[in-house]
């Protein structure tokens, strides 16, 4: 489980949030909720230790984030703002390579199936600079379709950018993750039905 | 552990195949600054002889330096970058991969073309000799220490000005000892000193810039 104590994140000169205190649970999906600024990709990638904290911690399993970093990242995933592609690289060529970097162990195969299952089956060969917004975006979640034994998904905006039916289908392999004991942490701005009770955490509380 | 080494290498050296205009622009750089200077100091064949080793180094000094702030760049746009420090593996080996990428893809073209300008200058086949074993000796540290160079100033508005001020002066003894190979080649006294120091600076600079690389990326993602 994921747990955070006393958290504040300094940004420049100003106090973003302080004093933020949460648990993950297995099985749970959290939102992280919070007008526009108020910290909320910070908060993130602080919880999957892209950045430090200026005070507090966060622990996985009982041990701080620094001491087990490498068992963490193999035991979670974040997709950020940034679709992590690379343009002149196919959607194959992309995937094969984020998984590879994940240490998933996955072949052609399966990337395959998964660009399929997310709707990019007849672009998987195209170079990524002609896909569009929504196709970027999918290509970047594809990974979750080859993560189901990462146990935490931290993600910012999923879904962003995506039409109805990709929304619906991804909720529900949100909720299948947290029903196989997963764990999800995200931020978003829309209304989407989850079959999975969402938690919801108010950031602005701990705004300063 | 190697597959994520692997797996940065093939991509960074397939990118480098994508965007080969990028590669020959590098290259045909080095070959106009080393065939300005005849026009410059004009075309007598004993002052060009002298000039020679210190031309081709400045040349591929300034080559590697115009390659250098691509290094980590687009991934830092593209966010690659995160999901790279996200990865398990320690952050040095696919550092040490795209560093190698770019060694591969800018400097040994340098170096396969060095004995076709040293032709031009004149130089003798065994100064041309040590020429080469100096830039290949020489480069790796060009590529590592240029890393920590692009890796410190990613993301800063100017940064590739910034990058050149702060890593040219660093690479004034690779110069000194690179073109002073080929000099004390040239006045008979043997080029092993001048080589063994580069080959010996090379493995410090790929026991230490890494680990310095890695640091400076984990602090621009942040």
């Amino acid at each position: 489980m994921l747990e955070v104590t006393e958290l504040a994140c300094l940004r420049g000169d100003r106090m973003l949030f302080a004093d933020v205190a949460l648990t993950v649970q297995a099985g749970e999906l959290v939102r992280i909720a919070g007008p526009n600024g108020v910290g909320k990709t910070s908060l993130l990638r602080l919880l999957c230790g892209l950045a430090q904290p200026e005070h507090g911690q966060v622990s996985w399993k009982g041990q701080r984030l620094e001491r087990t970093r490498e068992r963490f990242h193999r035991e979670a995933l974040y997709l950020g703002h940034a679709a992590a592609l690379n343009d002149l690289l196919t959607p194959l060529e992309n995937l094969r390579f984020a998984a590879a970097c994940h240490g998933l162990g996955v072949d052609a195969g399966r990337c395959e199936l998964a660009l399929e299952r997310i709707g990019l089956g007849p672009q998987r060969d195209l170079p990524a600079k002609v896909l569009s917004q929504g196709q970027r975006r999918r290509v970047g979640l594809a990974r979750l379709y080859l993560s189901e034994n990462v146990p935490l998904w931290v993600l910012d905006e999923p879904f962003t950018a995506l039409d109805v039916a990709a929304v619906r289908d991804l909720a529900d392999w949100l909720d299948a993750h947290c029903a196989h004991g997963g764990m999800v942490v995200m931020t978003t701005h829309q209304d989407v039905p989850f079959a999975t009770p969402m938690r919801t955490f108010d950031l602005a509380e701990s705004a300063c | 552990m190697l597959s994520v080494f692997l797996e940065v290498l093939r991509r960074d050296l397939l990118l480098a195949w994508r965007n080969r205009a990028d590669v020959l622009v590098t290259l045909a750089f080095f070959t106009i600054v080393a065939c300005l200077f005849p026009f410059g100091v004009g075309a007598e064949p004993n002052l060009l002889r002298t000039i020679a080793p210190g031309v081709l180094w400045v040349a591929a000094l300034l080559a590697t330096l115009l390659s250098l702030h691509r290094l980590f760049a687009q991934d830092h746009t593209d966010g690659v970058l995160e999901q790279l420090l996200l990865s398990p593996e320690p952050p040095v080996l696919w550092v040490l991969a795209k560093v190698l990428a770019h060694w591969l893809t800018t400097a040994v073209p340098l170096i396969v073309a060095a004995p076709a300008l040293a032709l031009l200058f004149d130089m003798t086949q065994s100064a041309t000799m040590v020429l080469v074993l100096s830039l290949l000796l020489g480069t790796p540290i060009l590529s590592l220490l240029g890393g920590v160079g692009a890796a410190l100033t990613l993301g800063l508005r100017g940064g590739g000005m910034l990058l050149a001020l702060l890593v040219l002066p660093l690479f004034v003894p690779i110069l000194i000892f690179g073109a002073g190979a080929v000099d004390a080649d040239l006045a008979g006294t043997g080029a092993a000193a001048h080589l063994m120091l580069l080959g010996g600076g090379s493995l410090a600079a790929l026991a230490l810039a890494p680990w310095a690389s890695a640091a400076a990326l984990r602090i621009a993602v942040e």
